[in-house]
């Protein structure tokens, strides 16, 4: 079973699971996911696998509760089952030295970052680290960062810490400076990945984005993941989660993850006035 | 049997089976057919005349010795026609209920040359029903343990008859299924009206008293390889990975929002059962007007799924003739008994949306039909500036599966055809590879459950005398 080992908050409404999962801690790698169900009657979601223990024999995940899945899933603990993980799903990044690499996170988007981080730095990349939050508070994983950057810059919507601003202002004024770019990925809000590929598009610096589509089996056989790459159909859940993000349709890709913004929210509602307590129980029980 | 006795038989005329009045069903996803009471599947038994070359067992493709179980059930012994049954075919109450007997063995029925043939299917399915709820199922002798281990991947009907089969012969077996449940199409694909998922549930856990391992959320070629798989200590793996790779049409605008597979429509609804939306959590956006492209069973499945979900409209858009439609003619009547909108002649040429990307309407333009292709069938061809407008809110798109390349680019020396299938030998199901086996929809494509089931028992008996000779 998929016991959850050691539980976190790391922010409000965000939290870190170590989970039981043998198989998956020894085969992943950096920027696979995995796809969970919390409970019978519950929604299969993905995840990215952010660290992995395989002599323990645990995975890291990190969520922020955003839906009813995710509410569900915090509202676990040490000791408790899900009920079913699979994977690792999707491509792992390609990874070697490729010089200078800048890595990108913004908000939740920090945790998919920091496996591929962590082995670009392994891999002999010099890691550069672009951190954003909208204020001090909601920062997560800025240690760990540390640990596998050889620069890093923090910025807050709010100026409440580091640099005031986004992501992309500092990612230009890198460009701008003496460095040489060599690659540039970057995993945070569709707006963000989007804005960061126009900063690098005219520079014509190599940029992978990590992106999140609505999912159901996550092998390949539904299609719901699907997005235009240059203008052609592919499925993020076996082609990606990885791609060339000066070639993604991201309008488009926004657009569908609102496809179910009025069922999403009754299941929240559904959650609170309804079926609240006795989910809740379940989990306790 | 006397000619008298045959004149009498002949006599009887077939059982249609009661059915939900469409105005009710299209209310609900219970199963439209209501099953023979014991009498009446006396009296529809009665009507077989035992003939001595039995030309049905010949269109049956894993040749059920179909007089014999239909005289059992005249004479009354209907656990002993599902032991028959079972002889042969391990899940006769889901091939009862899917298996196009129109095309196989009730179209040889001699009876049917004059008349209306022996509704076998019926039969099958009221003997197998009998048994399961009286819960007389009788587990069958399993041989003494051989020290074999058998992979088996993907828990469709190919794979769960070959795990069936080979844990009998005294083999230990492991299936590794990559969804959180087992049953491949019969649980994700044909809806819970046409095949209540209680049945493929308790088929399964019939296997597990067997003796079966079920894995499930072991997506192979992901969690672990086929050649882990060997590495690990399994003597031979059976791949029955299904065609499960979506098609679309690649037409403009297919990416908006209430576009969807079949593939996604029917897995949101059967197996995360969005019908029953928010009581279980996965959503599907429900429509006013629906418009399902393709003319196949899954096609039909869609539609019908989606006319359960109340909507104003539901349309087919097929582009060639009714003639041609490929669907079994039980389901386009049942459809139509429901009320589809057939739009035969017509393809889609363009998705239409509004400003947040939602569907609105759908180009199509008219077609008719030219030369034969092929396939032997005509050739739609457009007729130039025909085109028009239809509102629809919902498309769902079911124009075929391709195999899922997961495996195939996985795994060391497995040989595929052009498409991407399988190759297989076609009296084993052999693959290129050693110890690897194969068989149903990733070695012939879309095809039936009946089939895949074949393929399996095959495979069973091949992989049994490698696991005994070391010979394939
Ligand atoms: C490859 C991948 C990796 C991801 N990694 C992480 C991660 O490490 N941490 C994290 O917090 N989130 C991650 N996500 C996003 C996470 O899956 C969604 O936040 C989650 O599904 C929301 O479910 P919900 O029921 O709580 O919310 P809902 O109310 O269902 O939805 C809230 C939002 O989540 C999106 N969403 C809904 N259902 C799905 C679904 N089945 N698949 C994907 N997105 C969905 C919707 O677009 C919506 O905007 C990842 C997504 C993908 C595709
Ligand atoms: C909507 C629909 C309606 C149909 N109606 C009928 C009908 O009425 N009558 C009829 O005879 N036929 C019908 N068919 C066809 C029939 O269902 C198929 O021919 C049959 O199910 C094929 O069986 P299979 O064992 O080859 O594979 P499948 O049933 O496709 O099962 C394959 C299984 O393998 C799993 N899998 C795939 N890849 C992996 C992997 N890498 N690792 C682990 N597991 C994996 C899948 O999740 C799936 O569970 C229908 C098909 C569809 C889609
Ligand atoms: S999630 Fe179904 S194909 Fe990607």
């Amino acid at each position: 079973m998929f016991t959850i080992v050691e539980k976190k908050v790391l922010s409000p409404g965000v939290f870190q699971f170590k989970v039981l999962a043998k198989k998956i801690a020894e085969k992943r790698r950096p920027g696979q996911f995995i796809i969970l169900r919390v409970y019978d009657e519950g929604e299969r979601i993905p995840l990215t696998i952010v660290d992995s223990a395989p002599e323990k024999g645990t995975i890291t995940l990190i969520f922020q509760q955003v839906g009813k899945t995710t509410t569900l899933l915090g509202g676990l603990n040490e000791g408790d089952d899900i009920l079913d993980i699979v994977g690792p799903l999707g491509k792992p990044t390609h990874i070697k030295n490729f010089g200078n690499a800048v890595v990108i996170g913004g908000g939740i988007g920090i945790a998919p970052v920091y496996p591929i981080a962590k082995g670009l730095k392994k891999a002999g990349n010099r890691v550069i680290s672009i951190l954003g939050a909208r204020n001090k508070d909601i920062l997560i994983l800025e240690d760990e960062m540390r640990l596998v950057s050889d620069d890093i810059q923090i910025t807050t919507d709010d100026g409440s810490y580091g640099k005031k601003g986004f992501v992309t202002q500092a990612l230009q004024e890198l460009i701008d400076s003496e460095l040489k770019v060599n690659m540039v990925l970057g995993v945070g809000p569709i707006p963000m990945m989007k804005a960061l590929c126009e900063v690098t598009r005219p520079y014509n610096i190599n940029t992978l984005v990590s992106l999140n589509p609505i999912m159901v089996d996550g092998t390949g056989m539904c299609g719901a993941c699907r997005i235009s790459f240059d203008g052609k159909i592919r499925f993020v859940c076996v082609d990606g989660p990885e791609f060339d993000g000066h070639r993604v349709d991201f309008d488009e890709l926004i657009r569908r993850n609102r496809s179910y913004f009025r069922e999403e929210k009754a299941a929240m509602e559904s959650l609170t006035y309804h079926e609240g307590p006795r989910c809740y129980e379940r989990f306790e029980s | 049997m006397e000619p008298n006795e045959i004149k009498e038989r002949l006599k009887i005329q077939r059982h249609p089976m009661l059915e939900q009045e469409p105005k009710e069903r299209v209310k609900n996803f219970f199963e439209v057919p209501l099953g023979y009471t014991p009498e009446v599947a006396k009296e529809e038994a009665l009507r077989c005349i035992q003939c001595k070359k039995p030309l049905c067992v010949s269109g049956c493709p894993v040749e059920i010795d179909i007089p014999a179980f239909v005289e059992l059930i005249a004479e009354g012994d209907f656990i002993g026609a599902a032991r028959k049954l079972k002889e042969k075919n391990a899940l006769p109450a889901v091939c009862g209920r899917v298996c196009p007997q129109e095309d196989q063995c009730e179209k040889m029925c001699v009876v049917g040359k004059r008349g209306k043939p022996v509704a076998i299917g019926n039969l099958e399915r009221f003997a197998a029903d009998y048994e399961r709820e009286r819960g007389e199922i009788e587990l069958p002798q399993i041989l003494p343990d051989t020290g074999k281990k058998v992979a088996v991947v993907g828990a469709g009907p190919s794979g769960l008859t070959v795990a069936g089969d080979l844990v009998k012969k005294g083999h230990k077996v492991t299936i590794f299924e990559a969804l959180h449940a087992p049953g491949g199409v019969l649980m994700y694909g044909i809806p819970e009206f046409r095949l209540p998922k209680a049945i493929v549930a308790a088929e399964v856990e019939f296997l597990r008293r067997l003796g079966v391992e079920i894995v499930c959320n072991a997506v192979i070629g992901k969690t672990d390889t086929v050649d882990e798989l060997l590495k690990d200590g399994y003597d031979a793996v059976f791949l029955g990975t299904g065609a499960g790779l979506p098609y679309f049409m690649n037409i403009p605008g297919e990416n908006l929002v209430g576009v969807y597979s079949a593939n996604e429509y029917l897995t949101r609804i059967n197996l995360m059962k969005a019908y029953r939306f928010p009581e279980f959590d996965t959503p599907v956006i429900k429509g006013r007007r629906i418009a399902v492209f393709g003319g196949g069973n899954t096609a039909m499945d869609s539609a019908r799924t989606s006319i359960r979900l109340n909507p104003e409209k539901v349309f087919i858009i097929y582009r060639r003739s009714r003639e041609e439609l490929p669907a079994r003619a039980e389901e386009v009547h049942h459809g139509e008994q429901e009320g589809l909108n057939f739009k035969f002649l017509t393809n889609p040429v363009r998705f239409i949306g509004n400003k947040e990307g939602r569907l609105e309407a759908v180009e199509c333009i008219k077609m008719k039909l030219g030369e034969p292709d092929d396939s032997g069938r005509r050739r739609p061809i457009p007729i130039p500036d025909s085109e028009f407008k239809l509102h629809i809110d919902i498309a769902v798109v079911a124009i075929g599966n391709g195999p899922n390349p997961l495996i195939p680019a996985t795994t060391e020396g497995l040989d595929v055809n052009k498409w991407g299938n399988i190759i297989v030998d076609n009296d084993t199901g052999g693959t290129s590879k050693r110890g690897v086996f194969s068989g149903g929809d990733i070695v012939r494509g879309g095809s039936t459950v009946i089939l895949a089931m074949g393929d399996g028992r095959r495979a069973a008996n091949a992989i049994h005398s490698y696991l005994l000779n070391g010979k394939k």
